[in-house]
């Protein structure tokens, strides 16, 4: 159309030009969302996700301050970085929602979880179950002539390298809390 | 001064000291005694409407007509579930409403009790908040923190759930005074930085526009003020989506009229081309911005919303700023002023002389002859007849909705009530009930097709018993028209499920209410037959018969940019390619 010769470029560094989300990379974001421990809460959060086709990596959840009646919420979220601004912005509409922070963005930070593995046989297999869960730091917490359950904290790809471990050395139960995570420093 | 009552007693209470006059609803088991408190006084008028959907639609109505939270009462389960669609509507649209929902006993609930509905679960996503209210002692707090969350922010539907063992017990009363409000402030003041960036940058824009939405009328009347003195000011060229129409005027100099799929050649043209695009409480719905990837490719976006997630949700903003339209518009003028109110005037003009050429091309022309009446004719006689009258339109969804956005000229904010996000069918004929009980002395008129306004013709009822003399217009085609012309365009004229062989006699029916039908089938009686129309003091349905096959245009098909528009039925023929049938 003759009508429309406009010169190319006004908007060289607009943000639109980030848009086509086929060519954007996915991220692994760490966000913890502070909320009031009211009922429904968390079912606020998990439907925001579900409703809107948000991925959840890992979500743990509980009690942190008992007389403001307030939890943190601590999710491993992907996506592209609109679609992780869209999460943020989202969460942060929820009423009982305080804070939303995005550990990722926000500096260093430490990320913890706790998982159980329970893992049965004997002989050879069962002494280097043992050696591996000394060398991952694992504890021991319960204990049968044919089963270990191990205890262990750490990054998720910790665990997940132990469990790795575990699998052809009898591993048949596995128990997960998911991550929770804290920001470095005062 | 604390007070000891029934929970019942609260919600009445609580309602009066929130300022409300009017509740929409129909009662049943779980909300018995609210209704028992509501008989036992004045202050509040409750509507009984013919169904709980339209409650919500009418409250919808008069939330929209006046900027006050409507007000809803339901009983538990059916009562609930048949609110929810009115609820996803408000909510989709920001129109702030306190529905009262019952609920079973808080002893019976999770036993599947009779009537019993997770109503809570049900509408959380379909809220702003909801609540479920366990404790007498609670109930007020409760009320009144919802009507602050309805109406500050972006405003939206909350819900509050009481069993009938809360409406029963005896609580402490809590004033709206000394209700605890904190936890939502949201943001109202736009950050001053960003603003002035948006001033440099309007300040030598060559081709600029301001895009409005709902969001202007949302913040009140001044918003709508603001807006026009920026406009008039800057003599930068205003459009609109259907839900900002009014808030600029549609005699103004500045005005392009409509954009969006069905919006005008010359509002997407200058879209298309603008350098400098100034979102104003709008959040580029998919209806307007078609294609994502070539939306106005070559202009730099602002984009003023007080919902931060509304920012860069769909499309960049380069020059974000959250907060109240009114407050951001004000703080706008007065940078600008003190700037020295400069504009780039060469520029501007010469644009002017682009937007006089898209102008030139009439893209609402049509051909009214011979002796069916185009639906467009109809419309442009209803706006001739009654331009200048204290007038307050209403719309179903469809074809005939976008012909109102295009034929009618809305002067004022808060005239027209349409449901753009959702697309309720059925959403105005409630609605305009809901407005005529606001604005007694005005003229309400809902624009309907004979498809959506089946869809809430109990409210007849409701119409007849309350003498509530809103005219119901509606555009007859035979056929549900924009999803025919979808499959026109689309589906290869295979018209499935769009015909509805057995229509009611729409005058009989009228009268079978009690109310008044008037029919209208040749162009040349149409005059009178609307003049007799608004000379009726009651109900009237209006039966115009139109043109069965006419299509809306001009139209933006889906998954096609701004610039590629159809401006008629020669243009038509094998437009949507395959990536585009899959959009709605």
């Amino acid at each position: 159309m003759s009508a429309l010769n406009i010169k190319k470029g006004s908007s060289a560094h607009s943000a639109y030009d980030l848009k086509n989300p086929n060519a954007e990379v996915i991220e692994s974001h760490t966000l913890t969302v502070t909320v009031d421990n009211e009922a429904g809460v968390l079912a606020r959060v998990i439907g925001l996700f579900s409703g809107r086709g948000y991925n959840i990596e890992s979500l743990t959840v509980a009690e942190i301050n008992e007389e403001s009646h307030t939890s943190r919420i601590t999710i491993v979220t992907t996506g592209t970085p609109q679609v992780i601004e869209q999460i943020k912005a989202q969460l942060g509409r929820i009423i009982p929602v305080h804070s939303v922070h995005d550990l990722t963005v926000e500096g260093p930070y430490l990320e913890r979880e706790l998982a159980l593995f329970k893992v049965t046989g004997s002989g050879d297999k069962r002494v280097e179950a043992l050696r591996l869960a000394d060398i991952f730091r694992a504890n021991v917490v319960d204990s049968t002539l044919e089963s270990f359950v191990f205890e262990m904290t750490g990054t998720s790809e910790k665990i997940d390298a132990f469990a790795d471990l575990m699998r052809p050395l009898g591993l048949v139960e596995t128990a997960r809390t998911g991550v929770a995570a804290i920001s470095r420093g005062a | 001064m604390t007070r000891q009552m029934t929970g019942a007693k609260m919600i009445i209470q609580a309602l009066k000291d929130q300022g409300v006059d009017i509740v929409f609803g129909y009662p049943g088991g779980a909300v018995l005694p609210i209704y028992d408190e509501i008989f036992q006084q004045n202050d509040i008028r409750h509507i009984l409407v013919r169904h709980e959907q339209a409650a919500v639609h009418a409250a919808e109505g008069y939330a929209r007509s006046t900027g006050k939270p409507g007000v809803v009462l339901v009983t538990s389960g059916p009562g609930a579930t048949n609110a929810v669609t009115g609820m996803t509507d408000a909510l989709m649209d920001s129109i702030p409403l306190v529905i009262l929902t019952g609920q079973v006993p808080t002893f019976m609930i999770g036993n599947d009790a009779f009537q019993e509905a997770d109503t809570v679960g049900i509408t959380r996503p379909c809220t702003k908040h909801n609540w479920l209210v366990k404790d007498t002692d609670k109930l007020a707090q409760t009320i009144h923190e919802g009507f602050h969350i309805a109406t500050s922010g972006r405003p939206g539907p909350v819900l509050i759930d009481i069993p009938k063992d809360v409406q029963f017990a005896d609580g402490i009363y809590v004033e709206p005074k000394k209700a605890d409000t904190s936890r939502y402030q949201p943001q109202i003041k736009g950050d001053i930085e960003a603003i002035t960036a948006l001033v440099e940058l309007m300040e030598q824009a060559e081709r600029p526009i301001l895009y409005t939405g709902g969001g202007v009328i949302n913040s009140g009347p001044a918003a709508s003020q603001l807006l026009r003195e920026l406009a008039d000011a800057t003599g930068i060229p205003v459009t609109s989506t259907l839900m900002g129409l009014g808030a600029y005027p549609a005699s103004g100099e500045n005005w392009l009229g409509m954009l969006g799929m069905h919006g005008l050649y010359e509002a997407n043209l200058a879209m298309h081309g603008c350098d400098l695009m100034i979102n104003i409480g709008a959040r580029f719905d998919d209806r307007i911005t078609g294609r994502v990837e070539d939306f106005s490719p070559h202009s730099t976006k602002a984009h003023i919303d007080i919902d931060p997630s509304s920012v860069n949700k769909v499309i960049g903003a380069d020059v974000p700023i959250i907060g109240d339209i009114g407050h951001v518009l004000e703080d706008m003028l007065k940078i600008w002023k003190s700037r020295g109110r400069k504009v780039n005037k060469p520029a501007i003009k010469k644009w002017w002389g682009q937007i006089e050429e898209w102008k030139g091309v009439n893209c609402l022309a049509y051909q009214q002859k011979g002796k069916i009446i185009k639906p467009q004719y109809a419309l442009e006689r209803l706006e001739a007849l009654t331009a200048g009258m204290d007038r307050y339109i209403t719309t179903e969804v469809g074809q005939h909705q976008m012909w109102a956005a295009q034929f009618l000229g809305f002067e004022e904010p808060n005239r027209l009530m349409t449901s753009g996000g959702l697309g309720t069918m059925g959403y105005g004929h409630p609605a305009s009930l809901g407005v005529q009980l606001a604005h007694p002395d005005a003229l309400v008129i809902n624009i309907s097709g004979e498809g959506s306004w089946l869809m809430n013709m109990q409210e007849m009822g409701t119409a007849v018993q309350y003498r509530l003399p809103a005219k119901q217009f509606i555009l007859n085609n035979e056929r549900l028209g924009m999803v025919r012309q979808w499959q026109e365009l689309l589906h290869g004229e295979r018209y499935s499920a769009t015909w509805q062989e057995a229509l009611p006699d729409f005058v009989k029916l009228a009268e079978a209410f009690g109310a008044k039908g008037i029919r209208c089938e040749d162009p040349a009686d149409l005059d009178d037959a609307i003049i007799e129309m608004l000379n009726h003091d009651g109900p009237v349905i209006f039966d115009c018969l139109v043109e069965k096959h006419e299509n809306c245009f001009p139209m933006i098909p889906s998954g096609a940019p701004h610039n590629e528009m159809l401006m008629g039925d020669a243009d038509t023929q094998g437009v949507i390619g395959n990536t585009g049938a899959v959009l709605v």
